[in-house]
């Protein structure tokens, strides 16, 4: 094992975390507030350059993204990804948002993370949110002709869902 | 016993009291093909009740014991459902090659049955060339798979098929070089022969080493034969469904089941003239009585079907590479070796004759 | 290798098939669309969603004491841990301290879980590679567990035990008992499993070198549980973020260097070891207490975003609730282990055998429910 890269890395604060991802670009949102991890917002067309930085950062070094969610705000459409780094055990979360209902693409980040691949179809399986530079971006779950996003707030379906 | 076990002659003889010398002769073949049909069609019912109480005996369950006392009817309620089951099939078969296949397996595995000596004289068909025969005649069988798997119009039996074929072509080289081995010790390819042979001994201790280097390789060869696990590759449930029996139903089903079934039957047999002196009792203990051979025959014979059914129970499946790996990286050059082995053994006399 | 015959007219061409949705190695209704070259696997593309129900917009609709028992239908072998993670996200977002016996019994059953699941991965895992008997054997000990949930949670599978602030009741008096018997039984019971499949040779040829997985790949792919573990890969979630009474007991994570599907294999035959060592340790020293802690009969919780994964037997489940402060959670998202680790089925079969797929398939332990959530 190499010792000088552990001794070098370690975990950081979230506090240090702020601090340095902020030096790479400066509109980020940083918050801590209602969460018990670091929320980083970006905008959509900074997120791939952060996400890369991210991983391959060796003080950050998020190589694992645990967990993708997307998410329907009402008027904007989201995507949250959960950050974790093997090697220094410091998790982050990185929220992006955009209020494009009909179109809404990021870029994806399946060339940083493999795992992505699956989750970013299970997002736009569900959501309608597109990814740029997806090999393979098409419905994972549900048929090809199945019309609108069932995880949207706005999806109606009178058959299939039993509301309260 | 004033009956001669000699069941070809006698029917003939019967016959050929009332009707002419030809057609005698036709209808004791009939008589004794139908006689056989009739046996070994309940016997493979009962193989096949024998797995399942054996499976279940590996498996800590009890196995059928619904069906008639102990389960025993079991298997004929399975047959009769099958019988009036649907024959289903694919609408892009190739109807005519679809329909022959399993008749093509089931007969000849039952064709291979009639050249056994069961007991003294007990042998429908006493050919010169028996061992050739029976060798020829179970490498038919794997026509009947293939013709199966290709006609069903369905890609998992066509993968079936052709693992069949590869298989079966590998493994025959190793199952006639093992019994060509015993063949250099008996001199002769005729069954009743070779048991007269095995008087002097079984030949798997008139042959020491070699024999039993031979058996082994004609065991592991021939549950390859049958298409059974380790080697189930035909089939391999979990990988190809049910293989190149997929499209096939009711009976048609039932013929490639019974045909798996009888083919165990006949590599143990075979197994048992070879190697295990066939209906000869151990040291001659019941010389005296020759219908006791029957008993010594099936008995020998069970024992290797339950060999052949504890590996399939224990063991898992090979991959295809690896069983051909197998067969021709290992068994074939040692096959080879043995039988010079075996050439020496007997050029030198160096057999065990009691 | 080379697909066309050389001065020949003859070609091969690859094709298609499609194995599932009914198909007995996919355990459930897994399907998979394979491009071969004769045998030889060039693609693997999983088609998911046959038995999809859409837990999580379910849940946007329940109260949380409700969404607990949706758990139960994802990873069905470990349900008992998904309501666990539902209930610490739940008991995290109220800032609820639930009683040290709870926590206990928690991890026992836990643990227990995690050996069924086991025993059950190992049976079928045997009859996906030919190996009929081993179905049986499993099956005969994950009775013995599911007897003893029987009796303490009323369920065999889907056992509803758990609730946001503690158990549902408290443990049935012979549960001490029997889960000592069930230790000692199955104690004697392990090596058979050794004895019948492990230490077979056409099993190790089958398993070794097969399904290869880095352990840069596993973390790329978002591998957890076991199938990180075999790739090398430390990702516990019991050592790394300890819940329930899990930093009160001594147990290794066990980890595997070769990243094949025979380490992936042993990871799991000696997690069962700890997992015994885990209920041993515990087992006795289950404190006094009360079961529950009171919670209001609606459960609301506050603003914000509450994330907690638990390790079930297939690996990471993580449980990501947005709450606007209303009795339902805004967006419900569950990290299931299976559907991260089914992604990486493509990377891992590509070149083997049809007999590899299924091999490498198999000790990926997939559940199709936890990844149709």
């Amino acid at each position: 094992m190499d010792l000088t890269k552990d001794f070098k890395t370690e975990f950081m604060t979230n506090e240090a975390l702020q601090n340095l991802i902020s030096s790479w670009i400066s509109e980020l949102e940083f918050t801590e507030e209602s969460s018990e991890f670091l929320n980083i917002t970006v905008k959509a067309e900074q997120l791939h350059q952060l996400m890369s930085q991210l991983k391959s950062n060796t003080e950050t070094n998020f190589d694992y993204l645990f967990c993708l969610t997307g998410i329907d705000w009402g008027k904007e459409l989201g995507v949250i990804y959960h950050l974790e780094s093997t090697t220094h055990r410091h998790i982050i979360v990185v929220k992006v948002q955009t209020e494009d209902r009909e179109n809404p693409t990021f870029d994806s980040v399946c060339d940083i993370w493999k795992t992505a691949d699956f989750h970013e179809r299970e997002v736009f399986d569900f959501f309608g949110i597109k990814f740029n530079n997806h090999p393979n971006l098409k419905r994972l779950f549900l048929t090809d002709e199945w019309e609108g996003f069932p995880l949207r707030k706005d999806y109606v379906d009178e058959i299939n869902m039993v509301i309260k | 016993m004033n009956i001669s076990l000699n069941i070809t002659k006698t029917i003939t003889e019967l016959l050929s009291g009332f009707m002419s010398e030809g057609a005698a002769n036709i209808g004791a073949m009939v008589t004794i093909a139908l006689i056989y049909l009739a046996i070994f069609a309940v016997a493979g019912l009962y193989l096949v009740l024998l797995e399942r109480k054996v499976a279940a005996w590996f498996q800590l369950r009890i196995g059928p014991n619904r069906v008639g006392p102990w389960g025993l009817l079991q298997t004929m309620a399975d047959a009769l459902k099958l019988v009036s089951k649907e024959l289903t099939g694919t609408v892009k078969a190739d109807k005519f090659l679809y329909n022959l296949a399993p008749y093509f397996v089931i007969v000849s595995s039952l064709m291979a049955l009639s050249v056994f000596p069961f007991t003294q004289d007990f042998q429908a068909f006493d050919i010169n060339i028996g061992i050739f025969f029976l060798i020829a005649i179970s490498s038919l069988g794997v026509i009947g798979i293939l013709l199966g798997g290709w006609a069903s119009n369905n890609k998992f039996a066509l993968i079936g098929a052709m693992r069949s074929g590869v298989q079966t072509i590998s493994y025959e080289l190793s199952v006639g070089l093992s019994l060509l081995t015993m063949v250099l010790i008996t001199g002769s390819l005729q069954l009743s022969e070779i048991v007269e042979v095995q008087k002097n001994g079984w030949l798997i201790v008139q042959g020491h080493i070699p024999a039993v280097i031979a058996f082994m390789i004609y065991m592991i060869a021939g549950t390859a034969e049958t298409n059974r696990a380790p080697f189930d590759m035909v089939e391999a449930e979990s990988e190809l469904g049910a293989g190149f029996h997929t499209e096939y139903s009711g009976m048609k089903f039932a013929y490639f089941f019974l045909a798996e079934f009888i083919n165990m039957f006949i590599i143990a047999a075979i197994a048992t003239t070879v190697f295990f002196g066939g209906w000869l009792s151990p040291f001659g203990i019941t010389e005296s009585i020759p219908w006791l051979g029957v008993f010594w025959f099936v008995g020998k014979t069970l024992v290797l079907v339950f060999l052949m059914m504890w590996f399939r129970w224990t063991f898992p499946r090979l991959r295809v590479d690896q069983l051909l790996t197998l067969e021709w990286k290992y068994l074939l050059p040692l096959n080879l070796l043995n039988i010079i082995l075996m050439a020496l053994i007997v050029w030198l006399n160096l057999t065990i004759q009691f | 290798m080379d697909t066309t015959i050389k001065n020949s007219n003859l070609k091969s061409e690859e094709y298609f098939i499609n194995m599932g949705p009914q198909h007995p190695a996919t355990h459930g209704v897994l399907r998979l669309l394979l491009t071969i070259d004769g045998e030889i696997i060039k693609k693997v593309e999983p088609d998911l969603g046959y038995i999809h129900r859409s837990i999580e917009k379910m849940c946007e609709r329940d109260s949380y004491q409700q969404i607990v028992h949706l758990t139960d239908r994802m990873d069905y072998l470990s349900s008992h841990i998904n309501n666990e993670a539902v209930c610490l996200t739940v008991e995290k977002a109220l800032e609820l301290e639930v009683p040290e016996r709870v926590k206990v019994i928690r991890t026992i059953i836990g643990e227990l879980t995690r050996i069924a699941s086991h025993t059950l991965w190992w049976g079928v895992m045997g009859m996906d590679v030919g190996a009929l008997t081993t179905y049986f054997y499993g099956f005969r000990d994950r009775e013995l567990i599911n007897d003893i949930f029987e009796e303490t949670c009323g369920a065999r599978l889907t056992m509803n035990y758990n609730i946001p602030g503690g158990l549902m009741f408290d443990i049935h008096p012979n549960f001490v008992k029997r889960t000592k018997d069930f230790i000692a039984h199955f104690k004697t019971k392990l090596p058979e499993y050794d004895t019948l499949l492990t230490g077979n040779v056409i099993f190790q040829k089958r398993m070794k070198g097969v399904g290869m997985l880095t352990k840069e790949d596993a973390i790329s792919f978002g591998a957890s549980g076991p199938v990180g573990r075999g790739s090398g890969y430390s990702c516990d979630v019991r050592k790394h973020h300890s819940y329930s009474a899990y930093d009160k007991v001594n147990f290794n994570e066990i980890l595997k260097t070769e990243g094949d599907s025979f380490a992936r294999y042993q990871v799991r035959i000696e997690e069962m070891w700890e997992s015994m060592s885990i209920i041993e340790q515990l087992i006795d020293n289950i404190p006094e207490g009360d079961v529950q802690v009171a919670t209001n009969a609606v459960i609301k919780l506050p603003k914000g975003e509450f994330y907690q994964k638990v390790e079930t037997a297939r690996g990471e489940l993580g449980v990501y609730i947005n709450s606007t402060g209303t009795k339902n959670p805004y967006r419900l998202k569950f990290r299931s282990p299976g559907f991260s680790n089914l992604s990486l089925l493509n990377h891992i079969a590509v070149g083997g055998k049809i007999g590899d797929l299924v091999a490498s398939m198999a000790t990926l332990d997939l559940v199709i429910p936890d990844i149709d959530r």
